[in-house]
């Protein structure tokens, strides 16, 4: 199911994820996240921005744990769990955060 | 929190009353043409896939002889009913192995057997149409193949088996899982099921080798594809990634370095799950395998060691030799392969390791046998050890550890409700109702005993857990490692000792 994104139809796959990366832009994860009833803050922008800069470079979401780190780092060792990623997503941070950031979903027994 | 009916837990289980069509609409997504081709498999439905379908079905009958006995000697005497977890869990008489094996068993009769080719109704054979297809896809998905109908069927069919060859049918014709098949993509263009390329996978292991030093104060090493290290350790992938799977992972490193044991991971072999097994395809299933073999031999080492991971360790302890052996390049002192509890208990055994029990004494545990490690393979030299093993370790390491109800561990374990292929969003509903007996038998030590936690030995039922329990109303942390246990009370030899650090306080008595 397409959605549309500053008037444009993104594809996405069954359960959502972006089919193709390189079309993701800011407003792309508001849209997810509106058809979610969720409203992205600050906060949110943080795990998002984040997400794409280490899939950037690696070619992979990171793992919980180094997320939850490099969250610590910026935000203060409070933050730095995944109870408050789970706050933020409560779908999960690796999958729902991941499609909000237009990442392909985390596969295998996770 | 779900948009279906979420079992309740009672008094004590029960056996529900039937509810017909109840999961008639439980379907995973079908695989598409990119997922299917690097497999072997057919891009999408064959327009012949009618006899593409039976002509498969004979030559599986013909290779598999257990699939034929399966398929001929069911006498219908019920035992197996009231034993799978997702007819417990969903209500849905198809859910009864014995109604689930009829599904492929009234075609087999109808094309294979006499009295089925020329009196059917007499014999409850039925032709392969498009509805019979759309039932094999819904309930041949809603089977974990966790084979413990199987212990309780006097004449030993294997449903298992049977939904191994259903689901081989299925890809044959072009209608596989998306699941299962974009995974074992992933692994053979990337090495592992998450799709964790190599460079993550060392940036990963070094954040966890700081980690472990900023916690312990010991340099415990996480090494990856060392030449000439002792044992390679073959784990699944979620080990890196997911949580509590990463703290089992740390224990095993943490085991290691006390042992004194040389290590590594391999990045090609950077998976020890093959889902070629859930698909029941002896050709992936393989090629999948042949990774170790290679990564074993271009790393020269001399052992191998499974992680904690339940259908792995039944390829590998199953399966291996005559997929991907001979092993005999390895040291023949150790079981090739080696699951990691056995490493681990017997250095416990050997008094290599020492433990502080009362470290884990935020905790009261009992263990879930993982099906595949309980009902198709085995741990140590005895019967039953991988029963005892895992269970000896925890009670090295913890002081408080209570068993479920008898009929639901050892050989009559539940499944987690999410093995065989089943781990995946779509598939929710049914992943929730099939964890209910697991639950049910989780309730009561929590109540008798006041469990806290439930420790496992597989990355399936690790997220299974995670992802199911607080429909429940338990806390998802509650599911742990055994590993995670073993790291959280190892006492590391060379650890600074707590006078050095007192010593920042200034406070030299």
């Amino acid at each position: 199911m397409p959605i549309e994104v500053n008037g444009k139809m993104l594809e996405t796959d069954e359960e959502g994820y972006l089919a193709d990366l390189n079309q993701w832009e800011p407003e792309a994860a508001t849209v997810m996240a509106a058809a979610e009833d969720q409203e992205l803050t600050d906060a949110h922008w943080e795990v998002i921005n984040f997400l794409r800069e280490y899939y950037e470079e690696y070619q992979i979401a990171p793992a919980v744990r180094v997320l939850t780190k490099a969250i610590g780092k910026k935000l203060g060792k409070d933050k730095g769990n995944s109870k408050y990623l789970y706050e933020l997503f409560p779908y999960g941070p690796a999958k729902q955060a991941c499609k909000y950031a237009g990442l392909p979903k985390p596969t295998g027994c996770v | 929190m779900a948009d279906f009916e979420v079992p309740v837990l009672r008094e004590y289980p029960i056996i529900p009353k039937l509810k017909e069509g109840t999961m008639a609409h439980s379907s995973p997504y079908v695989a598409k043409a990119v997922m299917q081709e690097p497999l072997g498999f057919p891009g999408e439905l064959l327009d012949n896939w009618k006899e593409v379908a039976i002509e498969k079905m004979g030559e599986l009958c013909g290779k598999y002889r257990s699939l034929q006995v399966y398929l001929d000697s069911c006498v219908k005497c019920g035992a197996c009913t009231d034993k799978c977890h997702y007819y417990l869990g969903t209500t849905d008489p198809k859910n009864m192995p014995v109604a689930r094996q009829d599904l492929l068993r009234k075609v087999y009769r109808r094309y294979f057997t006499f009295a089925g080719k020329y009196f059917p109704k007499l014999v409850g054979a039925a032709d392969l149409t498009e509805e019979v297809l759309d039932d094999w896809y819904s309930y041949f998905h809603q089977c974990s193949q966790c084979r413990r109908c199987s212990v309780f069927c006097p004449y030993g069919i294997d449903t298992a088996e049977i939904s191994m060859a259903a689901r081989e049918i299925m890809d044959a014709v072009g209608k596989g899982q998306k699941y299962c098949n974009e995974i074992i993509g992933k692994v053979f263009k990337i090495g592992n099921n998450l799709g964790l390329p190599e460079p993550a996978l060392r940036d990963t292991l070094e954040g966890i080798e700081e980690d472990v030093e900023d916690d312990t104060g010991v340099k415990v090493r996480y090494p990856l594809d060392e030449k000439g290290a002792e044992v390679l350790l073959v784990t699944p992938s979620a080990d890196f990634f997911a949580e509590p799977h990463v703290d089992g992972l740390i224990g095993y490193g943490k085991v290691f370095h006390e042992a004194g044991i040389s290590w590594t991971l391999s990045s090609k072999a950077s998976e020890a799950a093959n889902f070629g097994m859930f698909i029941g395809s002896y050709e992936n299933m393989r090629r999948v395998s042949m990774r170790i073999r290679e990564a074993a031999l271009e790393l020269g080492v001399k052992r191998i060691v499974f992680g904690e991971c339940g259908h792995a360790w039944r390829v590998a302890y199953s399966f291996l030799n005559t997929l991907a052996g001979p092993f005999d390049f390895l040291d023949p002192r150790y079981p090739v392969p080696q699951h990691i509890c056995e490493l681990t208990n017997g250095l416990i055994k050997e008094g290599k390791l020492k433990f502080d029990k009362s470290l884990n004494d935020d905790m009261k545990l009992t263990f879930h046998d993982s099906c595949n490690v309980a009902r198709a393979s085995r741990m140590g030299d005895k019967p039953g050890g991988q029963f005892v093993i895992p269970r000896e370790i925890i009670k090295a390491c913890c002081n408080h550890f209570y068993d479920m109800p008898a009929d639901t561990i050892h050989e009559s374990t539940y499944c987690c409700g999410g093995g065989g292929g089943l781990l995946t969003d779509d598939l929710m509903e049914l992943r929730v109702k099939g964890a209910m007996p697991r639950m049910q038998a989780l309730k009561t030590v929590v109540e008798e005993h006041g469990v806290t936690n439930l420790v496992a030995i597989c990355a399936i039922c690790k997220s299974q857990f995670a992802k199911t329990l607080p429909y429940y109303g338990f806390d998802m942390n509650s599911i742990v490692s055994l590993h995670q246990l073993v790291s959280n009370a190892i006492i590391l030899s060379d650890a600074p000792k707590d006078d050095d650090e007192n010593d920042d306080d200034g406070d030299d008595a």
